[in-house]
């Protein structure tokens, strides 16, 4: 940890009630779960705007071979390993996890359920602390001898343990050390929010009366610690490997490569749904927020969501179609993976349902929200074509995959994000964004994400490699229409990085001048919405509000108001 | 910094919240042995010769330190029993032996490593040790954070405080010592 400052003992002050907090203990070292939250939001901004750097620069090189690139230079094929490598692992464990568990978990979670703060403010701190140690490794690696590792984000040995084939002896275990890292962070803060909201909900509040994203966090996290360990065995399997000459994916010394990719994706499947169930609950909050109706089947979103959870751990070996599994396996596994396309088609249409007929107002978060169900949608039916092992013979590591993968991953943490960010700002800075230019960052952000993503469906379908440094290099995969299709792609991937200035304009003059949001400006019906905003410490210094009622009561006939919010005694 | 929050002191499931979280820490740990243990199953089923490597384990040995963590478990649910008395004092002489009991383990594990890796069985010999180890050193390494925490519970519980802790470093002992039941078998009896 670069910050030296001494902790302050939180016990010696424990009776003091008004105690004044250090700068340090309420900025840098805090308990309170709003401050870690804000931290995991910004390390995992931070973290954001690095890999969609990294992917400017490799995309460049793609669309432009040799090029000089602006803010990178020249970008050798070890550098190009490199980058594709960090920022698959940088979006998904630094952005997408921070962001949308641990940032709206910490959050959400006690706000929604009416407490003050986490069950374990101590295990929140370190679990940041954690994951901080581990962001600025996985960084760090750029600068050891031989650069950061460049074996693919699934890092599959011999890539990742030999270094005579990587080249980065020490970057890679880099790589598996900041990985490991990540995930005992993320374990010990699952643990915190499953027991927080089984544990610590206000008086009155059921199981069916807790918010769909704070159920859906806790789904998540359950998921991740249920199917994390085997990963964590092999990460420290793979150290060994690398570091002290043992041969546990080593063929030629008894042992099998192919066990890796099985603990790899035993997490990794389940990975995608843990990314996804929290983007799921954003967008059931905002959509019943802003189409002013009660959630078409909350039982129902809730159990598809435990179906999906339970399914996703039957399904991991459809990455591995093509690693030479049996054919009679691959079969049993492209039932389960079209399977679970079922709750989640179920999930939508219960969003869809929802939206139907009410009065929608189509303010920022809710276009956020709906372009998560349309864009996810179509990452949803591209998977059906990869989930028959027959034709992910054909289309395995194409362009067509990683468009796939883009079309989920993207929604998830980049627009469910947003859907959230815009949606919570308000409560999260006590300041309103502004509209106007939300809506404009929202147009040039879709737009773009589609014109950079859809091309690559049509490259990948004929036939283009994931993981070539140099086109021109194939003449078969070089045609002027190829190439066309690249420098739309990176055109389009630069307009929309630009389009985030927007974002962070929009977010800082707000922060600083917006308009004062009140306790409540989206006329919300859960607990947090009748907190201050921001909540000072201890979220309801007047007493915690009790819960008479589910959070889902928009245009409820028998009242006035359209909504009824959670702690309003009927 | 005010008092503790709140939330600490609720229990909507009604269940105590540091016992719901220990329960939460032991599914994830299971899965993290469950990763070692069936990966080293996979392949002992597919390489006949291990049976050759184990044979090299010693499981009196192996006895020895399976006796010595179940009497230290019996320390802990003693201790647990003095704790729901609310004899602290008790407790934590209780505790402090069910820590010798780990430190006893790990001195006959050192004894057993050193003996071993002194005859060329050493964790990069083949697959099978490379398993032993690895496998036993997660174990190993979870005895000593459970003696660690276990000497801050006793600490505590020493002057009659945080009495309820001593449950929760019990059930955490008890995983421990099943993993090694887990473990036991699979390396040393299984030839």
């Amino acid at each position: 940890m670069a910050e030296s400052i001494p902790v302050g003992h939180a016990d010696e002050h424990a009776d003091h009630d008004h105690h004044e907090m250090t700068f340090s203990e309420k900025y840098i070292f805090p308990l309170d779960h709003k401050m870690i939250a804000m931290q995991y939001m910004f390390t995992g901004m931070f973290m954001a705007l690095i890999g969609g750097f990294f992917s400017y620069a490799f995309r460049m090189q793609l669309a432009f071979p040799g090029m000089n690139v602006p803010g990178w230079g020249v970008v050798s094929p070890n550098d190009y390993n490199a980058l594709v490598t960090n920022h698959g692992t940088i979006m998904i464990f630094w952005v997408a996890m921070p962001v949308l568990i641990a940032a709206f978990g910490n959050y959400l979670i006690p706000l929604m359920i009416g407490a003050d703060d986490m069950v374990f403010p101590k295990i929140n701190r370190l679990s940041y602390q954690i994951f901080l140690l581990s962001a600025i490794v996985i960084l760090a690696a750029f600068f050891v001898e031989g650069g950061a590792f460049g074996g693919a984000w699934t890092a599959y040995p011999p890539l990742s343990t030999k270094a005579e084939y990587s080249l980065t002896g020490l970057g890679s275990t880099f790589w598996i050390t900041a990985v490991f890292l990540e995930f005992v962070a993320f374990l010990l803060g699952g643990i915190n929010f499953i027991t927080t909201a089984m544990n610590a909900r206000a008086p009155g509040m059921k199981m069916w009366d807790i918010p769909m994203v704070v159920w859906m966090i806790v789904i998540a996290s359950i998921l991740f610690m249920l199917s994390v360990g085997p990963l964590l065995a092999g990460g420290i399997m793979m150290i060994f490997d690398q570091q002290l000459g043992t041969a546990f994916f080593d063929p030629d010394r008894g042992g099998d490569p192919i066990l890796w990719q099985h603990l790899f994706w035993f997490f990794g499947h389940p990975e995608v749904y843990v990314v996804l169930l929290p983007a799921i609950g954003i967008t059931a909050d905002v959509m019943c927020v802003f189409s002013r109706k009660k959630l078409f089947g909350y039982k129902t979103v809730l159990y598809t969501a435990i179906g999906t959870g339970v399914l996703s751990f039957t399904v991991w070996a459809h990455h591995q179609f093509v690693a030479g599994i049996d054919p009679r396996m691959a079969n049993v596994f492209t039932v389960t993976t079209l399977l679970i396309s079922v709750p989640i088609a179920e999930m939508l249409f219960v969003y869809i349902a929802t939206l139907y007929g009410g009065s929608i107002t189509l303010s920022t978060p809710m276009l956020w929200a709906m372009a998560f169900i349309f864009e996810f949608l179509i990452g949803g039916v591209t998977g059906i074509f990869l989930g028959a092992s027959g034709n992910d013979i054909y289309m395995h590591d194409t362009y067509f995959v990683l468009a796939h993968f883009h079309y989920t991953f993207y929604p998830i943490a980049i627009i469910g994000t947003y859907a959230g960010f815009t949606f919570w700002f308000p409560k999260m800075f006590g300041k309103m964004m502004n509209d106007t230019l939300g809506k404009l960052h929202f147009w040039l952000t879709i737009i773009p994400f589609n014109m950079i993503f859809l091309p690559l469906f049509v490259l990948g379908a004929a036939g283009q490699h994931r993981r070539i440094y140099d086109f021109t290099n194939y003449p078969e995969l070089a045609m002027p229409w190829q190439q066309d299709l690249r420098v739309l792609a990176t055109v389009s991937l630069c307009v929309m990085l630009g389009a985030q200035l927007i974002f962070f304009y929009n977010a800082i003059t707000s922060w600083i001048s917006g308009p004062p949001a009140g306790k409540n400006p989206w006329n919300s019906n859960t607990l947090e919405w009748t907190a201050a905003s921001p909540p000072p410490h201890g979220n309801w210094p007047e007493g915690l509000p009790t819960c008479y009622r589910g959070p889902y009561e928009y245009s409820h006939p028998e009242r006035e108001e359209d909504f009824w919010p959670q702690n309003e005694p009927a | 910094m005010s008092a503790r929050p709140i939330a600490t002191t609720r229990s909507a499931a009604g269940i105590p919240t540091q016992r719901l979280a220990v329960w939460w820490i032991i599914a994830s740990e299971i899965v993290i042995f469950g990763g070692v243990l069936g990966s080293y199953i996979m392949h002992r089923l597919a390489h006949g010769i291990w049976a050759d490597y184990a044979a090299n384990t010693n499981p009196w040995i192996g006895l020895t330190n399976t006796f010595i963590l179940l009497t230290s478990s019996l320390f802990a649910v003693l201790a647990h029993q003095a704790a729901e008395r609310g004899d602290g004092k008790r407790a934590a002489n209780l505790l402090y032996l069910t820590c010798l009991g780990g430190a006893m383990f790990l001195c006959v594990k050192g004894y057993e490593w050193s003996y071993e890796i002194s005859h060329g069985m050493t964790i990069t010999a083949n697959t099978f040790w490379s398993f032993y180890y690895t496998a036993a050193g997660i174990h190993a390494l979870h005895v000593i954070a459970g003696c660690i925490i276990m000497l801050f519970v006793a600490e505590t519980a020493k002057k009659n405080l945080e009495l309820h802790r001593v449950e929760i470093i019990g059930i955490y002992w008890h995983f421990v010592d099943v993993v090694w039941i887990f473990l036991f078998p699979l390396l040393y009896i299984a030839k």
